[in-house]
């Protein structure tokens, strides 16, 4: 893993943007583009990352940076990785140059799943961050398909019948891991060094990958801005969020907790759980959160021991 | 010269292949699909030293098409009917963000009821979306304008997408005999893509960024004024084609207007019949004329009352319908056009070939009937006529 020493001082994202005191998207910004190895470029979907870092005529990018639409981030990305390889091939280029899309998690669950899913089935040189807040955030905090069970959102409210989201949350690593693809990851925030060094292994691969970082938001999460990190941090040790990788077809936890914390202390953090302790303590949808939990690490345990042997 | 047996699509294809392109990405959808499935062949065969981006889907081919256009390269996608549909949100960006893409459209209905065969119902629909778009008669027009498009688009005062449309089938499928220019003629024709800016690291810019009102105005404003450039640099693109090719175009066609007191103003390969029966009837001594538009976004006004404004009688001919709408789009631009002439024609409206209905010329014949008997008594009864239709 990449050590403090070794990071660049150089920033290439600006501070001065628009995004919340505690929001994870400025933070995980920052260390994405310590990991850069060379001339990239940077394709971002609509989103809260988008409106708030390029309002025109001001942008905190110091480095081409290209917003095309909400759902087509991956297919702008793979125009551009190819157009550089037709243009080398007429001599009209001679720089490697890197590619990376970012997108929310509405932008990558739910609407820009074909495209993602295209992209990596083609092949395209270039890695894909999803900058995971579970939610809607930008339009204001509406369900996605990366939002966790249990969760209370404007389109999954916490009501006197149904409490927040019914569904559990989509399995993108397995979905993208399902392409053959050479590298997939999760990561939070929280392990800097453990998202930077991934970072830059998605880009060193050759082909596509994708990485899912959890991305704390104090608004849509309710928490206090100063605990952002604390609470991803919370999120890996109590195996709500494993931080794993797949390479070559082989997972790997990156991240061991063997001695994990209940998720009840998790989801009591935040306002979007809350609903599950007051008025009324609802042991039952805990439970079967901490069920979950339990059987997600399990499998992924498992497919990591499969793995390695 | 050299003649190459060719449909309508093939034209498109060979066309794109002499005008060097970096990145093709396009799907599949009939009437269009012979475009792409010769450029890849030219792929395969290593006649081309294109990226073929085969998408998988047309919303995906407009934004792989945006994200290679903006590194300043030359692209090319196709597509028709349901597919054009799938790009409408990447339409508008495309010509927001200024790329210089060309698309071929192979003009089909659009669904519900499904219906593979032509009409305009597609582009139509697409019509206020910033493109530039030409819509051709036969496949040698469709070769043609296809090699022009690209100078046209790329031009630093335009800077905008164009879309060449051939009617579905009628043109696309057809074999034709097309002049085709040598290679060597076309790269002296159409250089290497000279952008204004592009997202090279070395000098990094920030494209699309989110504009509130206190900007967003001023770049549709720019985006009018490049749409305004065009008839200028179109006429040079033309009057340079035609010393390289020696056939002549502009932004319309006319015939037999030196004298024509009623005309059919239409677009596509429905003007070839028109011109046909026009012959017969000037054969006869009646005073009748054609007017075919070769480009239709922007709509070239001066040109269009210039041709126009001494008819007694006029019969636009729409191959879409615009529901609830007084007039099909292009009889609605027509009259807009005409509006603040002192002296101008009866106009009225037919509504043709919707699903690719065939027009016979018995039928062109009884539009010039219509449009003389309007001349004649200066009353238009059925401002707008369907043509061909059970009622």
């Amino acid at each position: 893993m990449v050590t403090l020493r070794e990071l660049s001082t150089e920033e290439l994202f600006a501070s001065g943007h628009r995004l919340c005191a505690g929001c994870g998207e400025g933070i995980i910004n920052r260390m994405t583009l310590k990991a850069l190895r060379g001339p990239t470029i940077i394709v971002a979907a609509t989103g809260c990352n988008e409106v708030a870092s390029t309002i025109y005529p001001y942008t905190s990018w110091r480095l081409p940076w290209v917003h095309v639409a909400f759902e087509n981030a991956a297919a702008v990305a793979s125009g551009i990785e190819a157009a550089y390889k037709a243009m080398a091939r007429r001599g009209a280029w001679d720089k490697h140059v890197d590619v990376i899309a970012i997108a929310g998690d509405g932008g990558t669950y739910d609407i820009g799943i074909q495209a993602l899913s295209g992209a990596l089935e083609r092949g395209h040189d270039f890695l894909y961050i999803c900058l995971d807040n579970e939610a809607y955030m930008n339009t204001g905090i509406q369900r996605s398909g990366a939002t966790p069970k249990g969760a209370d959102t404007t389109t999954s409210p916490a009501g006197s019948v149904i409490p927040g989201k019914p569904e559990w949350k989509k399995d993108l690593i397995g979905i993208c891991a399902a392409h053959g693809i050479e590298y997939v990851a999760t990561a939070s925030p929280a392990y800097w060094n453990d998202y930077i060094t991934k970072v830059r292994k998605g880009i060193e691969v050759n082909g596509p990958a994708v990485i899912d970082v959890l991305s704390p938001c104090p608004l849509g999460w309710r928490h206090d801005s100063s605990l952002s990190i604390q609470l991803v941090r919370l999120a890996v040790e109590t195996r709500y969020f494993p931080v794993y990788e797949v390479e070559h077809g082989k997972y790997k936890l990156n991240i061991n907790i063997s001695k994990p914390k209940p998720v009840e202390e998790f989801l009591k953090a935040q306002g979007r759980f809350a609903h599950l302790f007051k008025p009324t303590y609802r042991k039952d949808v805990i439970d079967e959160i901490q069920q979950n939990v339990d059987s997600n690490w399990n499998r992924i345990q498992k497919l990591t021991t499969q793995s390695s042997q | 010269m050299t003649i190459v047996g060719l449909t309508g699509d093939e034209a498109v294809a060979y066309a794109v292949k002499q005008s060097k392109v970096d990145i093709v990405a396009a799907y599949p959808i009939t009437p269009q699909t012979i475009m792409v499935e010769r450029f890849s062949k030219y792929v395969a065969d290593g006649e081309v030293q294109t990226e073929y981006v085969c998408v998988e889907s047309e919303h995906s081919a407009m934004s792989a098409c945006v994200g290679a256009s903006l590194t300043g390269a030359r692209v090319f996608t196709a597509t028709a009917s349901q597919g054009l549909a799938l790009m409408h949100e990447m339409l508008y960006i495309a010509s927001g963000l200024r790329c210089p893409i060309v698309m071929g459209v192979a003009n089909r209905a659009l669904s519900a009821p499904i219906n593979i065969h032509g009409d305009h119902s597609d582009m139509m629909a697409s019509r206020d979306c910033g493109w530039i778009q030409v819509y051709v008669e036969n496949a040698q027009e469709a070769y043609d304008w296809t090699i022009m498009a690209f100078k046209l688009a790329e031009d630093k005062e335009v800077q905008l997408p164009v879309s060449v449309n051939l009617d579905g089938f009628i043109l696309s499928h057809s074999m034709e005999g097309v002049d085709v220019l040598e290679d060597g003629v076309v790269s002296k024709f159409l250089q290497l893509r000279k952008p204004l800016f592009t997202i090279d690291p070395a000098e990094p810019v920030t494209v699309g960024a989110l504009c509130l009102p206190d900007y967003y105005f001023e770049f549709k404003r720019q985006q009018v004024e490049a749409m305004l450039n065009v008839p200028r640099v179109l006429r040079n693109v033309n009057k340079e084609y035609r010393g390289v090719a020696g056939r002549n175009y502009g932004v319309l066609e006319a015939f037999g207007m030196e004298d024509a007191e009623v005309a059919i103003l239409c677009l596509g390969s429905t003007a070839g019949t028109a011109r046909a029966v026009a012959r017969k009837l000037r054969e006869q001594r009646e005073k009748v004329g054609v007017v075919k538009l070769w480009l239709y976004r922007p709509f070239p006004t001066e040109d269009v009352v210039v041709a126009l404004r001494r008819l007694k009688a006029l019969a636009v001919l729409d191959r879409a319908v615009s529901f609830g709408a007084p007039y099909g789009a292009l009889c609605s631009d027509v009259v807009s056009a005409l509006h603040t002439q002192q002296e101008k024609p009866q106009v009225f409206n037919v509504i043709y070939g919707l699903g690719g209905r065939d027009i016979e010329p018995s039928d062109v014949e009884l539009v010039f009937k219509e449009a003389l008997k309007i001349a004649e008594t200066g009353v238009v009864k059925e401002p707008v006529m369907f043509l061909g239709v059970r009622e």
